[in-house]
């Protein structure tokens, strides 16, 4: 009998447990978040296509010397173009045209890790869809342009 | 106007209106009681529930409602038509009858018949004969399983149920609600009744079919359980009588052991429903709470437990009253 006492007041205090569990997650804040009209910060390690980086000396140009080890080193062949233009009296030449075709890129990471001049990183942009393959072709210069603008 | 204030004073007048506004209430109830349950559902899971029709999704209840309204009534052709038709119904009209004596202030109270709450508690048990119905009539395994377990629950849960209202009303010496709240103006019964009002609660909790004891509709197990086979209008019948039942245990309880309309500052009424609202709270917090018990456990606690205790409270009771 004793046995069963004791396991009735372990059942009952249990129960009580239990209900303090869902009371406390009841006055928690909730962890939904309302996405279309409230965006979550995005990781810093988050990888979206890549994007240029700025030139810390001059913002206004894109810090990419056209040098195309990215090109050469890129496993999918994603990048598909890197022109450039020599400028008077500077020895470096200034980007024109960086293609990357998003379709085949897988993310690696190589052209950013390989890029003499730290011109390349990742966007934050996740809402990418679109109805055609060609959607996905970027021009990257342009889209530095764009954000150079905005900001 | 004398003879206006005459006309409406008479019995049937009272009744009339009384029924008329109980019918409404019904249904506001409900649409209350499912947007609660799902906010309370949503916030124990660290959800927010419906937000987006109305402020706080407040009108989410009324499109619902719109939505079963509009849905086709599909009626499978094995069904025996006679019980099908039937079980909604009964199960829906005797809910009203309970708002006729359930006082919810001193004055808003449409009778206080001297036999309240056997009025309450023999048109209750007509709940189980709907469901029984309903699961028989609709000639689906799922139904009649459904409804089997309810009867079996439903037999040996009132047992209980009763016997902790008859300690109240050995100490009341009275049948009527009114007078049994009146009693309580100095001391709620829930202090001098602890155990019954505990036992109450649980058998209570089984009457109305709720979580932990949903047996009769463990949807995952047997789909909807008794209303399996209903679809639009009827099913929201018995959506609707589940919800006014889960309200009139509360009022019962609130009225039985809570002090009903007694209390400070505000209006009786006030303090009824938020008695009662309060109850309805805990009622959907222990849904949300516990995971549903087998049959052989819930047969247990009911036949091994409960009913023994709540004789056993009975008799210290009546041996207490008598000294």
């Amino acid at each position: 009998m004793t046995v069963q006492y004791s396991s009735f007041i372990q059942g009952a205090l249990s129960l009580l447990a239990g209900l303090s569990v869902t009371i406390k997650s009841f006055f928690m804040p909730v962890v939904t978040s309302q996405y279309p009209r409230e965006v979550l910060d995005i990781t810093p390690r988050f990888r979206g296509h890549i994007k240029l980086l700025a030139d810390p000396e001059n913002p206004e140009w894109a810090a990419c010397l056209v040098c195309g080890v990215c090109q050469a080193g890129c496993p999918s062949h994603s990048i598909k173009k890197i022109e450039g233009e020599k400028i008077e009296g500077q020895k470096r030449k200034r980007l024109t045209s960086f293609i990357l075709d998003f379709t085949t890129c897988s993310q690696c990471g190589l052209c950013v890790e390989n890029c003499p001049s730290k011109g390349i990183g990742f966007s934050d942009d996740f809402n990418l869809a679109g109805y055609k393959r060609e959607d996905f072709y970027f021009d990257l210069v342009q889209e530095f342009n764009k954000r150079k603008k905005s900001s | 106007m004398g003879g206006l204030v005459k006309l409406l004073d008479t019995e049937m007048v009272r009744l009339a209106v009384g029924l008329v506004l109980a019918l409404g209430f019904v249904v506001f109830n409900a649409l209350i009681l499912t947007w609660m349950e799902r906010k309370v559902a949503g916030h124990m899971q660290l959800r927010i529930g419906p937000k987006e029709v109305g402020p706080f999704g407040l009108i989410q209840p009324l499109a619902d409602a719109t939505k079963l309204l509009g849905k086709e009534i599909l009626i499978p052709k094995a069904v025996d038509k006679t019980l099908y038709y039937l079980a909604p119904i009964l199960i829906f009209i005797p809910v009203i009858v309970a708002f006729v004596v359930i006082p919810f202030d001193s004055y808003l109270l449409v009778k206080d018949i001297n036999v309240g709450i056997v009025v309450i508690l023999a048109f209750s048990s007509f709940t189980v004969l709907s469901i029984l119905l309903g699961g028989w009539g609709s000639n689906n395994k799922y139904a009649l399983i459904g409804a089997i377990r309810s009867v079996a629950q439903n037999v040996a849960y009132e047992i209980p149920l009763l016997l902790a209202l008859l300690s109240i009303v050995m100490m009341s010496g009275s049948l009527s609600l009114k007078t049994i709240v009146e009693a309580q103006k100095g001391l709620w019964y829930v202090f001098v009744q602890p155990v019954a009002f505990i036992i109450y609660f649980i058998a209570s909790i089984a009457e109305t079919n709720r979580t932990p004891f949903d047996l009769p509709e463990a949807e995952s197990e047997l789909v909807a359980g008794y209303h399996t086979e209903y679809s639009g209008m009827m099913f929201a019948l018995f959506f609707l009588a589940e919800y006014t039942n889960m309200f009139i245990v509360s009022s019962i309880a609130v009225t039985f052991f809570l002090g009903g309309y007694n209390g400070p500052f505000f209006p009786g009424f006030i303090w009824f429903l938020a008695k009662v609202y309060f109850l309805v709270f805990v009622i959907m917090w222990f849904r949300w709470t516990y995971p549903r018990v087998r049959f052989d456990q819930l047969l247990n606690i009911s036949w091994k437990a409960l009913i023994p205790l709540a004789f056993l409270n009975l008799l210290v009771t009546g041996g207490l009253l008598k000294l």
